[in-house]
């Protein structure tokens, strides 16, 4: 729902914008530069998986003849459970390293023979389909990893082609020059880091699908659970984290940053008082201290929360609402300055002078010239609060731990730090999933606000 | 210049009130005696004598604000607030739920604490300060750009992947240090080293990157392209001139830090074992121990305010064009 409304805001943003040249302006230096585009790609891509995960749905049972009502299935699943179907089924008993076909302890194994031995059991999904997986393991997954190549190969090309033909015509040349154009840089747009960026995607996408079928690809984790999905599960909560605090945290920065600065006075005395406060606290004790008392007060309610699904939701919305408290004041601190500037200009003070209301010229005027900097700081803060998450999650004040989340995963490998060998698979894919996301949005960041800063025209 | 430090530190009360106020109404209000004292002694069969004592002994069965029972001023001084909010300010932070002394923790505790945060904040300030100056030096180069990237994918490492690898890599396979613990007098060293040294690689991403925008922006200016014009070499004029002027910036932005140095961090200390306040604030977390986690918020917030006046004196110091009014 609250999901709807934003991607409904956005494409509301969008089509202002387009409506709007000086508005276009920034957006158009932002596609021409080649890290922007690139990064913007994989942050999609992640944006995509997050929003295929929160489509949620409940799979109706068979209905029973002599009862009307549609039962629903009691767990909650999203449309990516669904296209992810077999990864969340298959679920091994315990440890597995990536691409493994046995488990990682040994079990105690009843012999064809009635004899009993302790051996490493085959695995009951990873590379089931092998007769002998010590011969063809390495042949089987060179095989499908080549399909999957191929696969990418011919996607890249078929999208290559209509880019092109795309390109022609939106240019008013034929598909030969557009090409030479793509090829060359030409363009103003780096198609061709885009192409390659989109190819890399492609390429992941298609190996990732055809090996996971198969195989593990980065292991189980304590209970059996494919740590690949686990991952791509934390893409959902780590999105939601950065974005819902910066809803919760928008309207406070916004309103009374530009109502310390417009108004000034007492108004601007007691907003101050109240950011320093606030800022005063060290921000991960006041977390940790707000967290701690919801926990305590769900403790003390428990009949209000009946399920557990419901206590990790309000938990992580909670997390998001405390977030949004402690990291308001920067912005805040930002808008008051830029407003104070404002009010002395001189078209604010010809609005004033020609009588129009506080809350139009706040509306009109301000808003507009402020909305920069509100993007930038937006875009700034969020791999920051990626970022948070984990360190938050590891210090037991995080998203509740039945909840996927890269901290979650990090925190129960840590565990294992200590067997031997060490269970290396869950830490793995934590951090590259959390450094490619992080390292784009701080990418894509850097770009905005190159584009969007007034003063680095 | 007196008069000011001391109108800055009045400044800083209400700012102290503000912060106890809202914990106080965190820790008390929102959260009543009567829950903390079920959550210490189990869900579940917990009897209303159990819980009386309970609170009895941790002085938290006084009425909150006002006691309409008692005597004279003991009616504004016998309750919770009075108590446990109204002390801090003389730093009194009595004692944790479990019944230990808080003060007399926080002062040994400190040093641990210290002996890591205070080489880290050291090594890292000239760490950071030489990779800018390079960086600056090469400005608009291969070098530039690659360090400018190396710096971004260095942000973009969670904190924890540096303290896991670097335990793993250094402690693990390469047993040069210990795992984790700590020891008094020089033995701690081979504890120190391995958390100060991930301490200052985690933060050179932002810091260096960071300091290189302070760096540029002062080699914009016109008296670096009159040093230039007067036949300075730019090595000169980048160790001469710019050096100096960048660290006004970059100085003042690192005390605010300073006092906080005493807080320890809660991560590292609690990975390398490190008895510090950072990981006693993680232990007080993990045991909703919530009258340690009180102290630390107020002890925090304290300090950090501390930190922005010493930063508005440092001002004045290295600044010659500021003046205190």
């Amino acid at each position: 729902m609250l999901l709807f409304l934003l991607l409904a805001g956005v494409a509301f943003y969008a089509w202002r914008v387009r409506q709007r040249e000086h508005l276009l302006q920034p957006w158009r230096r932002l596609m021409r530069s080649r890290s922007g585009m690139a990064s913007a790609v994989v942050l999609l891509a992640f944006v995509a998986v997050g929003v295929l995960d929160s489509l949620h749905f409940r799979l109706p049972l068979e209905r029973q003849a002599n009862n009307a009502r549609l039962h629903y299935a009691p767990d909650v699943l999203s449309v990516f459970d669904l296209l992810a179907g077999p990864l969340r089924k298959q679920l091994e008993k315990t440890y597995s390293a990536p691409f493994a076909v046995h488990l990682f302890t040994k079990e105690t194994i009843e012999l064809p023979g009635g004899k009993q031995a302790r051996d490493f059991p085959r695995l009951k999904y990873g590379g089931a389909h092998l007769r002998d997986p010590g011969a063809d393991r390495a042949a089987d997954i060179a095989v499908t990893a080549a399909t999957g190549a191929f696969y990418a190969l011919v996607l890249c090309a078929v999208m290559t082609a209509l880019l092109v033909l795309w390109l022609a015509r939106r240019r008013g040349v034929s598909p030969g020059t557009a090409w030479m154009l793509i090829r060359h840089g030409q363009d103003e747009i780096p198609w061709r880091t885009l192409l390659a960026a989109i190819g890399l995607l492609t390429l992941f996408v298609c190996l990732a699908a055809l090996l996971s079928a198969k195989y593990h690809l980065l292991g189980t984790d304590k209970v059996g659970q494919d740590v690949f999905y686990l991952a791509l599960k934390s893409i959902r909560t780590g999105l939601m984290i950065g974005t819902l605090t910066t809803l919760v945290m928008l309207p406070f920065a916004l309103l009374l940053g530009i109502m310390a600065g417009y108004f000034r006075g007492w108004v601007d005395d007691v907003i101050q008082y109240t950011y320093t406060t606030l800022s005063s606290i060290p921000g991960v004790l006041l977390i940790a201290a707000a967290v701690l008392i919801l926990q305590v007060y769900m403790d003390s309610n428990q009949d209000m929360f009946d399920t557990v699904a419901a206590r990790a939701d309000i938990r992580l919305l909670f997390l998001c609402i405390i977030l949004g408290v402690t990291s308001w004041t920067g912005l805040c601190r930002l808008l008051r300055g830029e407003a104070l500037k404002l009010r002395e200009m001189e078209f604010i003070q010809a609005a004033t002078a020609f009588g129009v209301g506080h809350f139009r010229i706040i509306a009109r005027h301000i808003l507009p010239n402020v909305m920069h900097i509100v993007l930038i700081s937006i875009v700034l803060d969020f791999s920051g609060l990626v970022l948070a998450e984990a360190v938050l999650s590891y210090v037991g004040v995080g998203v509740d731990p039945s909840m996927q989340s890269w901290g979650n995963m990090i925190n129960g490998a840590r565990l294992e730090m200590a067997r031997e060998p060490m269970v290396w698979w869950s830490l793995l894919a934590a951090f590259v999933f959390m450094f490619v996301l992080v390292l784009s949005a701080n990418l894509f960041s850097d770009r905005v606000r190159d584009a969007f800063d007034p003063r680095v025209k | 210049m007196i008069q000011y430090i001391i109108r800055r530190i009045l400044y800083a009360i209400p700012i102290l009130i503000g912060v106890n106020l809202i914990t106080f109404a965190l820790f008390f209000v929102v959260n009543t005696p009567d829950n903390m004292a079920r959550i210490h002694l189990g869900m579940k069969h917990v009897t209303p004598e159990a819980v009386a004592k309970w609170k009895h002994e941790r002085g938290y069965d006084k009425p909150l604000l006002w006691n309409g029972q008692a005597q004279g001023e003991k009616k504004a001084t016998d309750t919770i607030f009075f108590e446990k909010s109204v002390g801090m300010f003389a730093f009194d932070f009595g004692r944790s739920d479990e019944g230990r002394d808080i003060a007399y923790d926080i002062k040994t505790r400190m040093w641990p604490s210290l002996a890591i945060a205070l080489p880290v904040f050291v090594i890292g300030l000239a760490v950071n300060v030489t990779f800018a100056m390079l960086m600056a030096f090469f400005r608009a180069t291969y070098i530039d750009l690659a360090g400018v990237v190396l710096c971004v994918a260095m942000m973009s490492i969670s904190g924890l992947f540096y303290i896991i690898g670097g335990q793993y890599l250094v402690s693990k396979l390469l047993h040069l240090t210990p795992i984790s613990g700590f020891d008094g007098g020089f033995n701690a060293l081979k504890f120190i080293i391995l958390p100060v040294v991930i301490g200052v690689i985690g933060g050179i991403g932002t810091g260096a990157r960071w300091y290189r925008t302070i760096f540029l922006e002062e080699t914009s200016r016109d008296y670096v392209r009159t040093a230039r014009a007067k036949g300075l070499s730019e090595l000169s004029v980048l160790f001469g001139h710019v050096l100096k002027n960048a660290m006004i910036p970059i100085l003042t932005g690192a005390v605010v830090v300073i006092p906080l140095l005493f807080m320890g961090s809660l991560i590292s200390e609690s990975f390398f074992g490190i008895p510090g306040l950072g990981s006693y604030t993680i232990d007080a977390i993990n045991a909703q121990d919530f009258a340690i986690v009180r102290a630390m918020v107020f002890l925090g917030s304290v300090l950090y305010i501390v930190g922005l006046i010493l930063t508005d004196i440092s001002y004045t110091l290295v600044d010659p064009r500021i003046r205190l009014e």
